[in-house]
């Protein structure tokens, strides 16, 4: 019976981790496609929704059928558990992306604009984030998880820039309102994405240490190295 | 040995408690606090001791005359059960005992549930048909039973066997019930019979229940102790143990990895 579970449990992280590489990817395209407002790369982004769909309802009725032959317990439970989880968590950033993929849509159909705002920047800090949560979950790495959570607040400073930006800019050119909200709206989806990639974070650190860490500082978080 | 953290009020107290067959060492330094009106299941692969443990809580093993044990099990009134002047039989009136195997007298229904009773020289009709009737509806039987009372229980399935023998042990007012895989000789339907009782009991009794049943343990107690190789390897509340237990080896077990 636990050969048998062993089995399904491993099968399930190969899912999971091949899920995740493609979600990664499918950020990092459309991070690009912001910048250089590149309609080509977005509508693949798009194009890829239905896989990454698809792959999310394959895992979650593998972990369910885990639960419901085998009653798993412990490291084997909190495993699958945190598996559902961050597969939703992972479909969650690829939805955000389509999203962000659209209004790249949007800009493409508009004259370029001048604009002083660093979508780059915290694409790239977004892009880190989501980077170590995944190799927090590969590593069972419960302090780079940590890491990631303290990541957080830098980008949801940077949103908060982009945002005052955003309006300020409106102010000057009121007529560009429309093509400057879109700004606004990519700047809003990588910040959901950073937390989402905090969710997946915390997930892990479920996994490897037993505790749920929703909703609090993990700032002074102890691990306990089981 | 375990590192106790949790807080209740424990109804019994086992500290130090080693136990040996002839010169074999089967206990070693038991220490565990049996929680008040809560079910404590205990788990463990089969020769870790957690059948020697529950025998040692009323004593049974002092009909083995190789069995030699150390240490101290005290009641909530401080009293040590292996104290020389407590009597084993009182003891087990206050500490009763259920068996894998059930194991009803080859007698009335009514007749099995009063047993313990007659022997204390409770006679008087009208306080026996009160405490069957109490003692079977407690051991959830007194729907199957209520009109053949006076057939042999000889003749109950399994599953109603299982539940009389409960019913007997409950009918002489027990504190303490101690139940040794009472379901592993039993159908799924009957198993979950037993252990709706068994939920519908705590609370008014204390249950101490070892099992092979990794989810039975689960679902039934509150607390759980591991047993392995003889030694109490931990002890927490049922829930911590079934999704993040401390010990290694425990989570090895509970997992499957061994045993």
């Amino acid at each position: 019976m636990t050969i048998h579970l062993q089995k399904e449990i491993e099968k399930l992280k190969t899912m999971i981790l091949s899920m995740s590489a493609r979600v990664e990817k499918g950020f990092h395209d459309i991070s690009e496609a912001v910048v250089h407002i590149d309609a080509e790369t977005a509508r693949r982004v798009i194009k890829e929704e239905q896989y990454i769909n698809d792959i999310e309802l394959e895992i979650e009725e593998e972990c369910l059928k885990c639960l419901a032959l085998y009653q798993p317990v412990a490291i084997d439970l909190r495993l699958i558990v945190a598996i559902l989880k961050i597969n939703n968590e992972l479909e969650r950033i690829n939805d955000v992306s389509v999203n962000a993929a659209e209004r790249v849509l949007d800009l493409a159909a508009l004259r370029p604009l001048e604009t002083p705002f660093d979508i780059k920047g915290m694409s790239v800090k977004v892009a880190q984030m989501l980077s170590m949560s995944l190799d927090a979950l590969i590593n069972m790495d419960p302090q780079k998880a940590i890491e990631v959570c303290n990541l957080d607040d830098e980008v949801d400073d940077l949103n908060r820039l982009i945002f005052q930006q955003v309006t300020a800019e409106i102010k000057r050119n009121p007529e560009q309102v429309g093509h400057l909200l879109l700004y606004a709206s990519i700047s809003r989806y990588f910040e959901r994405i950073a937390d989402l990639a905090s969710n997946i974070a915390e997930d892990v650190v479920y996994l490897v240490e037993g505790d749920i860490v929703r909703h609090q500082d993990l700032e002074d978080y102890d691990l306990k190295g089981k | 040995m375990t590192e106790q953290t949790i807080e209740f009020s424990p109804v019994m107290r086992v500290s130090d408690l080693n136990l040996f067959y002839g010169e074999s060492q089967a206990l070693f330094g038991i220490e565990m606090d049996i929680p008040k009106h809560q079910v404590t299941a205990l788990i463990g692969p089969s020769g870790c001791g957690k059948s020697t443990f529950l025998r040692c809580l009323n004593r049974m093993n002092d009909l083995l005359p190789i069995v030699s044990i150390n240490g101290h099990i005290s009641l909530e009134d401080g009293t040590d059960i292996y104290e020389k002047h407590q009597d084993p039989i009182q003891l087990r009136r206050k500490i009763g005992m259920i068996f894998q195997k059930s194991n009803p007298f080859p007698k009335s229904i009514y007749e099995n549930v009063v047993f313990g009773l007659r022997i204390a020289g409770e006679n008087r009709k009208v306080v026996l048909d009160a405490v069957v009737e109490d003692s079977l509806k407690r051991a959830a039987l007194w729907d199957e039973v209520k009109d053949r009372l006076d057939q042999s229980a000889m003749g109950l399935s399994g599953g109603q066997m299982q539940r009389l023998c409960i019913a007997r042990a409950i009918a002489v007012g027990p504190e303490i019930l101690l139940m040794d895989e009472p379901c592993s000789a039993l159908d799924p339907k009957s198993t979950a019979k037993i252990e709706d009782l068994i939920m519908e009991l705590r609370g008014k009794y204390t249950i101490v229940i070892v099992t092979h049943n990794m989810q039975q343990a689960s679902r039934v107690s509150d607390y759980t102790g591991f047993f392995f190789e003889g030694k109490l390897i931990e002890f927490d509340r049922t829930q911590q143990i079934f999704t993040n237990p401390k010990n290694q080896q425990t989570e090895d077990y509970i997992t499957g990895r061994f045993g």
